[in-house]
């Protein structure tokens, strides 16, 4: 490794060991996870001063160009701080959809001006964002969506409705699909717009999920007025935008994946499939059940090798951004995350079936409720059957059946 | 970056002139005429020169005894290569079973004899350990009884790949030397033509060379003990995950060959007016497939490179060995049988390929271990 590259590291290191606070380097529990916003709420107090001290370096998005606020650092860069964070086991400063859905369209697709605006919030925390996409109507063929945009002079009215918007309620924009022209095919007449939450016209409603909490919206939008330069990339090519969007959420959601395959699990799921397998049953060395040891190797088999692969794919695309193989790891992290949670709750048998109240412990309550979340695993983002849609067609090139239909009629 | 996943330039390079060389020289039509034929060998003795002279037998032996260091990975791109056409060839046996008993147990005087005959091709070896229906290193019952300053071989070997072909044995046996001592295995050099070895050619279901052995007072010399003593079991295990590791990537090169013929066939094949393969309910299985294969990948490729990395330790080595062959061997399973489902009637007839693969699979699955053995194993390692 070249003498530069070690000399980052060591200063690294220095500085988060004088800047990473003790409590940072503990494991995160859900309600301690950072969001930023105008309205942030910091459950602990060193989260606020963790961010901020991450955020003036630039480092909650560290290769992003430091001209918008981001920490410019080389791929190489960037992995030695991602290694040396994890080194001392720190949190993630900061969690947002701005990081890792708007930011790298905007850097792609933004105009030089849209960048400044949005990009150095979204670096510091300052701004949360929602993804606007599903409509009652439109969920696995998104592109029938009927939100409307017309043009009035400088600006949009946008009218229509979302829903399984994440978290819509406590974010501060909103990042859009809206269609801008209704006689164009369904694909090109959609734009990309971005517009603020606090908007006239904009209304949201929290939609209670089996597993008991509210992470979705259902939104509203009765003639909001939006800046006509609020569209990103070009007008009625907002499609373009939305899938490549679609490939940094899925890349995203595949990490849920990625961390069920892990030693450790946060939350409910402390420590590992076979460790509380074992311990539930009183099993020193080996577990006793010899069905459920088996299903718990092949899944740590495949957690491995998943793993395996997401860094592979990281290495094949170094510098090109996600690509078709974001719906393979997409598709694939989510199927472990519902596996293991499946195994959680064989591993803790009727410990892991209590609703709320007396007679469990706070961890054994939250595995039912984590299990039933993880069933929508594999329908935000795109649904399981569409991540194969997209494999089969454009990874292994089969053909396109209602293509053909349409030029047979 | 010593762990990297990717193949460097090099090893492309390696590869692709392994694929030309297989499709060229070595198709699936040759194991079709070697199997009808009956080749009283099993293989074909001019095609196995051509791989001795392009270097395929030192590929991964060191060049202190005439190898060309180019390391596991090496050759594992030539397995994975050989898979995709089901090379008959004493790759498996000799190179990646035998040089490597070799390697890591035998002396160095054996080592400087013995390495540089098999770069040569000048020697075909078989390594003789299963005993059972089912792979169980752990449990030897073949002995070595210390008899006129040698040894005496008794006892009865299955499954030998090569057997019949190999000039010389390495026989798994337990050294019985009196005490009760388990870790008592001994790696045993036996010609082929010892009075009372015993070797029957059997014809499996893959086509490949195997044998039973039946060893009857079999005197041999201490000289013929790899390493002159016992070795430890976990020795025995970093030889046979070796071995492993080497089959896992011969099995993805016939994994991504079967795949990929099926999806030409799915592409071309037209059903109801439209190709079969725009039907969704094949797609999502091949993308499922496609999955399972790149996952499959991506083991064969960290553990060829662990093996490679001097800083690997003998628990990540196993555990990656128990995880490629576990995998391997279901995603060879899941890929073969899809292979014949989604070629329908076609796919049943001898006359067409496909159905090799399905066979291939089978004695893959079985051979060092299958799936259930080595997560059993991945268990233990990691405690549980």
């Amino acid at each position: 490794m070249s003498g530069e590259l070690e000399r980052f590291r060591q200063e690294t290191r220095d500085w988060l060991e004088e800047n990473c606070p003790a409590s940072m380097r503990t494991p995160m529990p859900p309600e301690e996870v950072v969001w930023g916003g105008r309205n942030a709420e910091y459950a602990n107090p060193d989260s606020k001063l963790w961010l901020e001290r991450m955020a003036a370096k630039g480092w909650t998005c560290p290769q992003w160009p430091a001209e918008y606020g981001g920490g410019g650092l080389s791929s190489a860069q960037a992995e030695i701080l991602a290694e040396e964070l994890s080194r001392i086991h720190a949190r993630p400063a900061l969690t947002s959809f701005g990081i890792s859905m708007l930011g790298p369209v905007l850097l792609e697709f933004g105009t030089h001006e849209q960048r400044l605006e949005h990009l150095p919030k979204i670096v510091r925390g300052e701004i949360r964002w929602c993804q606007g996409y599903s409509e009652p109507g439109s969920g696995s063929d998104l592109a029938s969506l009927n939100t409307r945009a017309d043009l009035h002079g400088d600006h949009y009215i946008i009218s229509g409705s979302k829903i399984w918007t994440s978290y819509a309620d406590k974010a501060d924009w909103i990042f859009c699909l809206v269609r801008t022209d209704f006689e164009a095919p369904k694909y090109q007449g959609i734009s990309f717009i971005l517009f603020d939450m606090d908007s006239e016209g904009v209304s949201t409603r929290p939609i209670q999920l089996i597993s008991g909490s509210s992470p979705f919206c259902e939104t509203f939008f009765d003639d909001v007025k939006a800046p006509a330069g609020n569209i990103v990339g070009r007008l009625n090519d907002g499609w373009t935008i939305a899938k490549r969007l679609l490939q940094h959420e899925r890349t995203m959601i595949s990490g849920f994946g990625l961390a069920g395959g892990q030693a450790e699990g946060g939350g409910a799921s402390e420590g590992t499939v076979e460790s509380i397998a074992m311990r539930y049953r009183g099993d020193a060395e080996k577990l006793s059940d010899p069905v459920l040891r088996d299903r718990i190797a092949q899944f740590k088999i495949d957690s491995e090798a998943f793993a395996l692969t997401s860094r592979r794919s990281a290495e094949e695309s170094e510098g090109g951004g996600p690509n078709h193989i974001s719906s393979m790891l997409k598709y694939y992290g989510c199927e472990l995350n519902k596996r293991r949670c499946e195994l959680l709750l064989d591993a803790a048998g009727n410990r892991a079936l209590g609703w709320e109240g007396e007679g469990f412990d706070e961890d054994e309550l939250s595995l039912a409720r984590e299990w039933l979340r993880s069933k929508a695993n594999s329908i935000e983002g795109g649904t399981a059957e569409i991540q194969l849609n997209v494999i089969a067609r454009r990874v292994l090139d089969l053909p396109d059946l209602t293509g053909i239909l349409r030029g047979k009629r | 970056m010593a762990d990297s996943l990717l193949l460097n330039e090099e090893q492309q390079l390696l590869r692709e002139s392994a694929r030309g060389f297989c499709r060229e020289q070595a198709p699936l039509s040759l194991h079709r005429k070697l199997r009808d034929s009956r080749d009283a060998d099993g293989f074909d003795r001019d095609l196995w020169r051509r791989m001795v002279e392009l270097g395929w037998t030192g590929m991964a032996i060191p060049e202190a005894y005439d190898g060309y260091g180019f390391g596991h990975t090496g050759l594992g791109l030539m397995l994975e290569e050989t898979g995709r056409t089901l090379v008959d060839s004493p790759l498996i046996a000799t190179v990646l079973l035998g040089a490597n008993a070799i390697l890591e147990t035998g002396s160095e005087a054996q080592k400087a004899e013995l390495l540089p005959r098999i770069v040569a091709g000048e020697l075909l070896l078989a390594f003789a350990l299963d005993e059972r229906f089912a792979h169980d290193p752990g449990r030897i019952e073949t002995a070595a009884v210390p008899r006129n300053g040698g040894f005496a071989l008794n006892g009865g070997k299955t499954f030998v790949l090569d057997g019949h072909v190999a000039d010389r044995i390495v026989v798994v046996a337990r050294i019985d030397d009196g005490t009760e001592s388990p870790a008592n295995i001994g790696l045993f050099l036996v010609d082929a033509t010892a009075p009372g070895l015993e070797v029957t050619r059997t014809i499996m279901v893959d086509g490949r060379n195997c044998a039973n052995i039946a060893l009857n007072d079999v005197a041999v010399k201490v000289d013929d003990l790899l390493g002159g003593t016992a070795v430890a079991r976990e020795t025995l295990d970093r030889v046979l995950d070796i071995a492993r590791i080497g089959l896992a990537a011969e099995m993805l090169g016939s994994i991504e060959e079967v795949f990929e013929r099926t999806l030409d066939f799915l592409r071309q094949r037209e059903q109801f007016g439209v190709p079969i393969g725009a039907f969704q309910a094949l797609q999502h299985r091949a993308a499922e497939m496609y999955n399972e294969i790149e996952l499959g990948r991506s083991l064969v490729r960290a553990a060829l490179a662990a093996l490679d990395d001097p800083a690997s330790d003998k628990d990540r080595i196993a555990r990656l060995a128990s995880a490629a062959k576990a995998k391997l061997s279901e995603v060879f399973f899941l890929v073969s049988n899809e292979g014949i489902q989604m070629h329908g009637g076609i796919g049943m007839t001898d006359e067409f390929d496909i159905g090799f693969f399905l066979k291939r699979a089978r004695v893959a699955q079985q051979f060092l271990g299958d799936a259930g053995f080595h997560r059993d194993r991945y268990a233990a390692l990691h405690s549980f």
